[in-house]
């Protein structure tokens, strides 16, 4: 490479090569049927979409906020990797969810102009994670959740969201094996790692309810063939969490185990887990208010903040 | 030809010196020295930009940062290796920047104060790295000028990037055109210091030039890089804080001001606006992660032991 090539090489536009991980802006869904199928719920789509792009976006600030603070260089690369991964997911969701309502509203629109109780993400997400185990389990039972739920979503008749599911599959099926990989690591490791792994486990399974609780817009949209309804995603995620929670010498609390997970038998007096539980949520999902409703933590509040600041900060900003 | 000839003869040819080839212990240390201190470059460099993805204002621009800080993580972990091929370990090279025997560029060590400033290091910051690293891909070691290419193409990658940010917020409200020059003002000249103390000062050079690690002088990379940036700067529609920069017809190239050396001294010497904020990030993350790291070994002693 001839060194007064040094701005010439800058020109050359046409070089995709150039990025090392994969983060090219071809689009992702080119040749993806424009417009809706038959039949189908706008409002009801467009809600759903925000509920599965909010879970992606919210989520992935989460992984933003360990960039420089990973344990290992190679944990930096992978949590941003997924946290890119999930930003993309969140981008084509909101973008989708902005076509369906048909407002003219667009992908920052809904991640930059929406307060706390417009957002729809489950409040997992939104968790901020006391340590490195933490984060681990967080995001193997949301990983593991989301997978089992865009494999069935890629099977939905709007040709959009089936797209959009497909490709994230690919991506988490990695997220869930980076994952797995780190509880197995962690739980049968040190005593020290050991006892935070299980200790995370035990913290993050019983709020994972929420996760298989059907909000009504997923049941009806799941009727139609366009949605899944997630309680149907139990038996999937119970037989994953058991297989990697055994391999990791992870023991969850006596009477408690990953195929009982927010039942309130298994975490017996957790408000979390009698609110929460599917069980009781089966029949009447209107009866556990959750974030699928806009009900937050606090934690969603600060998340905002930092995330909308400057955008809200420059009204007419080009950016 | 004895191994010394032989390594005589690598570098009189041009050729690459590899690994397992003889090679004169002052060229191996002063290899591992400058990789590593690029490696820590790109490691600490993570964290002015990184400061902004959480708060970056589209959705575009955040993918945008993240790939690229991720890309820094990626020349970082590139760079280690290639140390590590000439007898370094990566975590001892970790332990002399957290304890300051190592040092890393030090234009890390100035302050992201607004949106524009993740441009501004693309433009400058990345351009002035660019002009430094285009050379080194030429270097003699041939580890070391493998990984400068691919970093060199990702740089001008980023270094696009950060100008076409530039572009579209010059194009924005008269506040945003306020945040570009300003952010230009802060950090034009210490892009200018990142080319090192003038020749005349630059013990390491001579020997450096020799060996053919290193192959342009400091005040000759510095005004390439003034050369190609002022055409850039009008476009953009922003000024240079150098009243003496103009166009010199005789030598066709421009001339322009000195820095303020004593400033690339002292941030050097550690008095930097947060030098003491980014090394304790990086100590804070090591610490942090020592557990995790003790686990991952421990798990992989106890998968050996059951086979």
């Amino acid at each position: 490479m001839a060194f007064d090539d040094a701005y010439g090489a800058l020109t050359d536009h046409d070089d995709d090569a150039r990025w090392a991980y994969g983060t090219g802006f071809t689009d992702p869904l080119a040749g993806v049927p424009a417009g809706f199928p038959e039949g189908v719920d706008r409002a009801g789509l467009a809600a759903y979409c925000l509920m599965l792009g909010d879970d992606a976006l919210i989520m992935s600030h989460r992984l933003q906020q360990w960039v420089t603070r990973a344990p290992e260089l190679e944990d930096e690369m992978a949590l941003a990797n997924i946290g890119l991964d999930l930003l993309g997911q969140a981008r084509l969701l909101l973008a989708r969810a902005g076509e369906a309502e048909g407002a003219g509203r667009d992908e920052d629109d809904l991640a930059y102009r929406r307060d706390p109780h417009e957002f729809r993400n489950v409040r997992l997400a939104e968790r901020a994670d006391a340590d490195f185990a933490h984060l681990i389990a967080r995001l193997l039972v949301l990983t593991t959740w989301r997978l089992a739920l865009f494999d069935r979503l890629a099977g939905s008749r709007d040709p959009m969201l089936a797209a959009i599911a497909a490709k994230g599959v690919k991506e988490l099926t990695y997220h869930r094996d980076y994952a797995a990989r780190w509880t197995v690591r962690l739980g049968d490791g040190t005593a020290l790692s050991h006892e935070r792994m299980t200790a995370a486990v035990a913290e993050v399974l019983p709020p994972a309810a929420e996760l298989f609780q059907p909000h009504q817009i997923e049941l009806s949209l799941a009727a139609a063939g366009v949605a899944v309804d997630p309680a149907t995603l139990r038996a999937e995620f119970d037989t994953v969490l058991a297989e990697v929670l055994t391999t990791a010498t992870i023991d969850v609390a006596p009477g408690f185990s990953a195929t009982a997970v927010g039942s309130p038998a298994a975490t017996p007096g957790s408000p979390a887990a009698t609110a929460g539980s599917p069980a009781a949520a089966a029949g009447s999902p209107e009866t556990a208010a959750s974030g699928r409703d806009g009900e937050h933590t606090e934690a969603l509040g600060g998340i905002l903040a930092e995330m909308q600041g400057l955008a809200r900060a420059v009204p007419g900003g080009a950016w | 030809m004895n191994g010394e000839e032989t390594f005589a003869d690598t570098i009189a040819r041009d050729h690459r010196v590899e690994p397992r080839d003889w090679m004169p212990d002052g060229y191996r240390q002063t290899l591992i020295r400058q990789i590593a201190q690029h490696a820590h470059s790109e490691i600490i460099g993570m964290q002015p930009e990184g400061e902004w993805i959480t708060r970056a204002p589209t959705l575009r621009r955040k993918a945008i940062l993240l790939a690229k800080v991720q890309d820094e993580a990626g020349h970082g972990l590139y760079l280690y290796s290639a140390a590590e091929t000439l007898g370094a370990d990566r975590g001892d090279l970790t332990r002399r920047l957290i304890e300051g025997r190592q040092k890393y560029s030090s234009i890390f060590n100035y302050p992201t104060l607004s949106f524009a400033d993740v441009g501004v290091i693309g433009w400058l910051v990345d351009g002035a790295a660019i002009c430094n690293q285009v050379p080194l891909c030429r270097s003699s070691y041939g580890p070391y000028a493998r990984a400068m290419i691919r970093i060199c193409k990702e740089e001008s990658f980023h270094q696009r990037q950060g100008y076409e940010l530039l572009m579209t917020m010059m194009g924005g409200t008269p506040e945003q055109r306020d945040m570009v020059q300003d952010a230009v003002n802060r950090w034009w000249w210490p892009s200018l210091m990142m080319f090192g103390p003038p020749d005349g000062d630059s013990p390491n050079s001579a020997r450096s030039m020799a060996w053919k690690i290193k192959r342009h002088s400091n005040d000759e990379l510095r005004q390439r890089f003034v050369d190609m940036t002022v055409p850039q700067a009008e476009a953009l529609g922003v000024t240079l804080p150098d009243p003496q920069l103009r166009w010199n017809e005789e030598r066709s190239r421009y001339d322009f001001g000195e820095p303020e050396w004593s400033e690339l001294k002292r941030v050097i010497s550690g008095d930097g606006p947060l030098n003491r904020q980014r090394i304790e990030r990086r100590r804070q993350a090591d610490a942090d992660g020592a557990w995790v790291r003790e686990a991952a070994a421990a798990h992989a002693e106890k998968q050996r032991s059951r086979r």
